[in-house]
């Protein structure tokens, strides 16, 4: 077993002796795909710009109860709509003479739960309708898929503002109706990259090896899928945060007092004229964070191009 | 020199760089005479492709430097300015590629293709051009031209289309055709068909051309002279016979002896270079192939070989003593 | 060649290893919206056995139907009529289900970089298929790093890689040792060397007759390349749109075809002496689309021998020397071909 491959060479010498590792070699590790994209993730300051911007505003949504300058809660009458750089007020007070900044701050809680949730649980229902389609091929593809389309043919926040309307407003029935709009969009793009990995010689050779189907879409499959449609999904995340908001726009969503940000948009509409900065932070808010999402999800893509 | 005799191609210490440090093609001085064909062969990653794509200008500006002279029909290629580029290309100079489908454009008749380069570069009227197309198609013996025209690239077989690309690249009459690997995609049957039309149009149309391959056997059908690349050098030349029939450098001795020929008893085994090429990031100080070479010394280790840069059989080893001596010979053989 | 005894054979060594008969498989293609279907005949009735310890060569131009062969085979893609035997048992029948046959039966595809899937690491890669037979994870891999030392690379270097560190010549070496990983019995060689570079192919070819010679291998190796075939392979056979147009010993086959095919092939090969180039092309135009295959030979209207018989009569391989047979009107004794009485007369 000690033999070198080269059994009938030129005579030729062994390798220069730098080259021949030591005697008990230890095993080389190579960093993985995902140490690649890592490092080349490190080296886009975009990406790395917008996921600290993302970082930072889930950090501030999560510890907020506790760092909110004052009461998100608590308004007063004589002080409403103060402009931005007042001295009590940094960001200005809304229609109801509530500090903007803090209820900003815990406003992003339930905005970026409902913009993060519905594509979480569509990433895991898509993918899984998608990935089951792409791999068996066949009628069920044809099935899935067909029925799939039928979502496709409602513009997205029709489908989303149709599905709340339906089962009436609320935080969990405004979440389910956004999945609902995911699911079709992520199980596409679940199908297509399965699809093309199917027909990869290794999937060939792992059936050739006796493999169940369940054991090669697991070991074979799963981990050349799953990061393509991550990718999309986080794509997705900004659109989601937008619809969510539209949503609670709409009085579908969440529920005043709550501070959201879509809703406290719709509420702060009507002091669009009188103190026009105040009533765009939410929108603001909302802008940054999805194009945060958008600019990172770029940069995840352009880091996964890397050779395979 | 005057025109006649000046060679149609001369490329001088030729070297293409890309980002990361591969020096894909380094140092390459390469001459073609007018009516010579030149086959430049070697395995992948040996530079061959690069340098065809430098005497185009091809390779991505932003992402490869090239360095070194290249000449042709009295150009300086390297000086060219945009426009005259564009006219150099296509006019002076025509490629062919291995992938007939990935050169011609999918959405526009073959026929029109055509007659756009015509007009485009000699401001012919449309009847003019289309009639250039149509004697193009009869002259790469595409049957029922007239037809043919009128077909997109996806709806010919893959034999039509080399023809049809190569129509494309000589309907503006070029002095220097260059081919990267361009029968190498086609079944045995059709490749030899086309080898011998590239031979057949060079002879009669008195063209240049340099012929990219990995088959030494494509290369000896066609070619005047061969260059034999390895590691981003040329480390052979000569005329198809010297290379072939007695090869001085001891890669193309490995690469003529490893070929698998049936004349083999059963059960023998082949006769291999060891080893892969080098990484071209960080190549060896001395001679690339030394790593893998029989004859290797510390000399070949420690200095690169150097090569006369006559014409006539060369070879850049320093364990070969005879390739110079031989040169004298190399003349008189080629006049 | 006397394979090495081997527990799992049945037939003895005299009983074929794959028998192949009249194997058909017709890939429906959809044309346009209406039901007008056409039809690929990729392989259209094919017969040939492979024996006990030989290497058997299947050449062809694309199109041809040798690699759709090897799908068949190794059941990849469902036959449509025919039968598949494996040391006298049906492939995928009751005395041989599938997952049995394919411990015994394995594949090397032609595009190294696809066949190995670029998220596991080689050693994972190999350790697969022992993994799904119940071989312990530990052992498996251990075993992983013994073949890769085998096929000549330094498991300590190369084990915990990816494939796209890796070269051509190197990932085509993993593959080889991901099909032998199950120990099989049987490995089809689906082009599995012509993706590489000259010198490479050629430490390949001799990795493969090691590893014939040390583990009793029986292959079936896929190529368009006469001079690897004929080199590697004990027997050959020539396939043109989805036939067998000649089989037979390699030596016979290529040093004497008798199918103006094979002998069309041969004179294509590139001539390797400068002083003796090819002058005349032996085939005009490309290999003819298998959707619509000629009536009678499927190979006269590109034959030199080809006569009004040939378009209407279809020649079965028939025998013309030891274990050499042809599928050609000129060649059978008593058809109606003007060339074929001469040659019964010239064997007489």
């Amino acid at each position: 077993m000690s033999a070198p491959v080269q059994t009938a060479s030129l005579t030729a010498p062994a390798l220069p002796a730098a080259a021949a590792p030591a005697p008990a070699p230890a095993f080389e590790r190579s960093p993985g795909y995902w140490g690649h994209v890592g490092r080349k993730l490190l080296r886009d300051p975009v990406a790395i710009g917008a996921g600290l911007v993302i970082l930072t505003i889930v950090a501030v949504a999560i510890l907020s109860p506790w760092i909110t300058p004052m009461d998100p809660y608590r308004g007063s009458m004589l002080r409403r709509l103060r402009p931005i750089g007042d001295p009590t007020y940094i960001l200005g007070s809304d229609e109801l003479g509530r500090d903007m900044l803090s209820r900003l701050m815990v406003a992003g809680r339930l905005s970026l739960f409902m913009g993060v949730t519905p594509v979480i649980l569509a990433f895991l229902i898509g993918s899984a309708i998608g990935i089951v389609a792409g791999y068996v091929g066949g009628w069920l593809n044809t099935i899935l898929m067909r029925t799939i389309d039928v979502f496709f043919a409602f513009p997205s926040v029709l489908l989303a503002i149709a599905l709340s309307g339906a089962l009436g407003a609320g935080i969990f029935n405004a979440i389910v109706s956004l999945t609902c709009v995911f699911v079709p969009q992520i199980a596409r793009v679940a199908e297509s990259v399965t699809t093309q990995i199917r027909q990869r010689d290794y999937v060939d050779a792992a059936r050739l090896s006796g493999a169940s189907s369940f054991t090669i879409v697991r070991v074979q499959v799963l981990g050349n899928v799953l990061g393509p449609i991550f990718v999309y999904a986080t794509s997705l995340i900004s659109v989601s945060m937008i619809l969510a908001s539209g949503l609670s726009f709409l009085g579908l969503g969440v529920k005043p007092p709550e501070p959201e940000w879509g809703l406290m948009l719709n509420t702060l509409r009507t002091a669009i004229y009188v103190n026009p900065l105040v009533a765009a932070l939410p929108g603001l808010a909302i802008f940054l964070v999805s194009i945060s999402f958008n600019l990172f999800s770029d940069g995840l893509r352009s880091a996964m191009e890397v050779k395979e | 020199m005057s025109p006649e005799t000046e060679p149609l191609v001369k490329v001088e210490n030729l070297a293409v760089a890309f980002r990361g440090g591969v020096r894909a093609v380094d140092g390459v001085d390469l001459t073609v005479r007018r009516g010579e064909v030149v086959a430049l062969i070697g395995e992948s990653g040996s530079g061959k492709s690069v340098t065809l794509r430098a005497i185009m200008r091809l390779n991505p500006e932003r992402t490869s430097r090239v360095e070194g002279r290249i000449r042709v029909a009295g150009q300086d290629v390297m000086a060219l300015p945009k426009r005259a580029l564009a006219d150099f290309r296509g006019r002076t100079v025509a490629m062919i590629f291995q992938e007939p489908l990935l050169a011609l454009d999918p959405v526009y008749t073959l026929g029109r293709q055509i007659a756009e380069a015509v007009r485009r570069h000699e401001g012919v009227s449309e009847a003019e051009a289309r009639a250039r197309a149509l004697a193009m198609f009869e002259r790469v013996r595409i049957p029922s031209p007239e037809r043919r025209l009128d077909a997109y690239p996806h709806e010919m077989s893959g034999g039509m289309r080399q023809r049809a690309m190569i129509a494309l690249a000589l309907a503006c009459r070029p002095q220097l055709l260059l081919a990267d690997e361009p029968t190498t995609a086609l079944d045995a049957t059709v490749q030899i068909q086309i080898l011998l039309l590239l031979r057949e149009l060079q002879r009669e149309l008195g063209l240049s051309a340099i012929f990219v391959t990995h088959d030494l056997g494509a290369a000896v059908e066609v070619a005047d002279r061969i260059a034999v690349m390895y590691a981003g050098r040329i480390v052979e030349e000569g005329s198809a016979r010297q290379v072939v029939l007695s090869p001085q450098h001891p890669y193309t001795v490995g690469l003529l002896k490893s070929r698998a020929d049936g004349a083999l008893a059963k059960g023998a085994r082949l006769v291999t270079i060891p080893g892969s090429p080098p990484d071209l990031a960080r190549r060896p100080p001395g001679c690339a192939f030394a790593p893998r070479c029989p004859l290797a010394d510390e000399a070949c280790r420690r200095d690169p070989p150097v090569v006369s840069p006559a014409p006539g059989h060369r070879a850049a080893c320093w364990r070969v003593p005879g390739a110079d001596a031989a040169e004298p010979a190399q003349r008189a053989d080629a006049a | 060649m006397t394979p090495a005894l081997d527990p799992r054979d049945r037939g003895g060594p005299g009983q074929p290893l794959v028998s192949v008969r009249g194997l058909v498989k017709h890939f429906p293609i959809k044309k346009g919206l209406g039901r007008a279907r056409a039809v690929v005949q990729a392989v259209d009735g094919i017969d040939f056995d492979i024996l006990k310890g030989e290497t058997l060569g299947v050449v062809g131009e694309s199109g041809c139907g040798k690699s759709t062969t090897a799908r068949l085979l190794m059941g990849l893609i469902p036959h449509d009529r025919g039968d598949l035997l494996f040391d006298g048992e049906a492939i995928g029948g009751r005395d041989l289900p599938l997952r049995d046959f394919r411990r015994q039966a394995q594949m090397v595809f032609q595009d190294s970089y696809s066949s190995l899937n670029p998220r596991m690491t080689i050693e994972a890669s190999i350790s697969f298929g022992p993994r799904v037979h119940g071989t312990p994870a530990r052992r498996a891999i251990e075993e992983a790093r013994a073949l890769l030392a085998r096929v000549g690379l330094e498991p300590a270097r190369f084990a915990g890689r990816y494939p796209h560190e890796l070269s051509g010549g190197q990932r085509q070496r993993v593959n080889i040792a991901r099909a032998l990983a199950l120990n099989p019995r049987l490995v089809v060689l689906d082009e599995a060397v012509s993706a590489l570079d000259k010198s490479v192919e050629a430490q390949v070819l001799n990795l493969l007759l090691d590893l014939k010679e040390e583990f009793g291998l029986t292959y079936l190796f896929i190529s368009h390349d006469l001079n690897v075939v004929r080199f590697i392979c004990d027997r050959v056979a020539v396939m043109y749109l989805g036939r067998v147009v000649e089989i037979g010993p390699a030596e016979a086959v290529l040093g004497a075809p008798a199918h103006p095919y094979t002998a069309a092939l041969l004179a294509s090969m590139p001539s390797l002496d400068p002083d003796r180039r090819t002058e005349e092309p032996p085939l005009a135009g490309d290999p003819p689309n298998p959707i619509d295959p000629p009536s009678g030979c499927r190979f006269h209207p590109r034959c030199a021998w080809g006569e009004p018989v040939c378009a209407k009569e279809d020649p079965a391989l028939a025998d013309i020397g030891p274990h050499h047979a042809v599928a050609c009107l000129a060649r059978q004794p008593g058809a109606a071909h003007s060339r074929a009485p001469l040659l019964e007369r010239e064997a007489a």
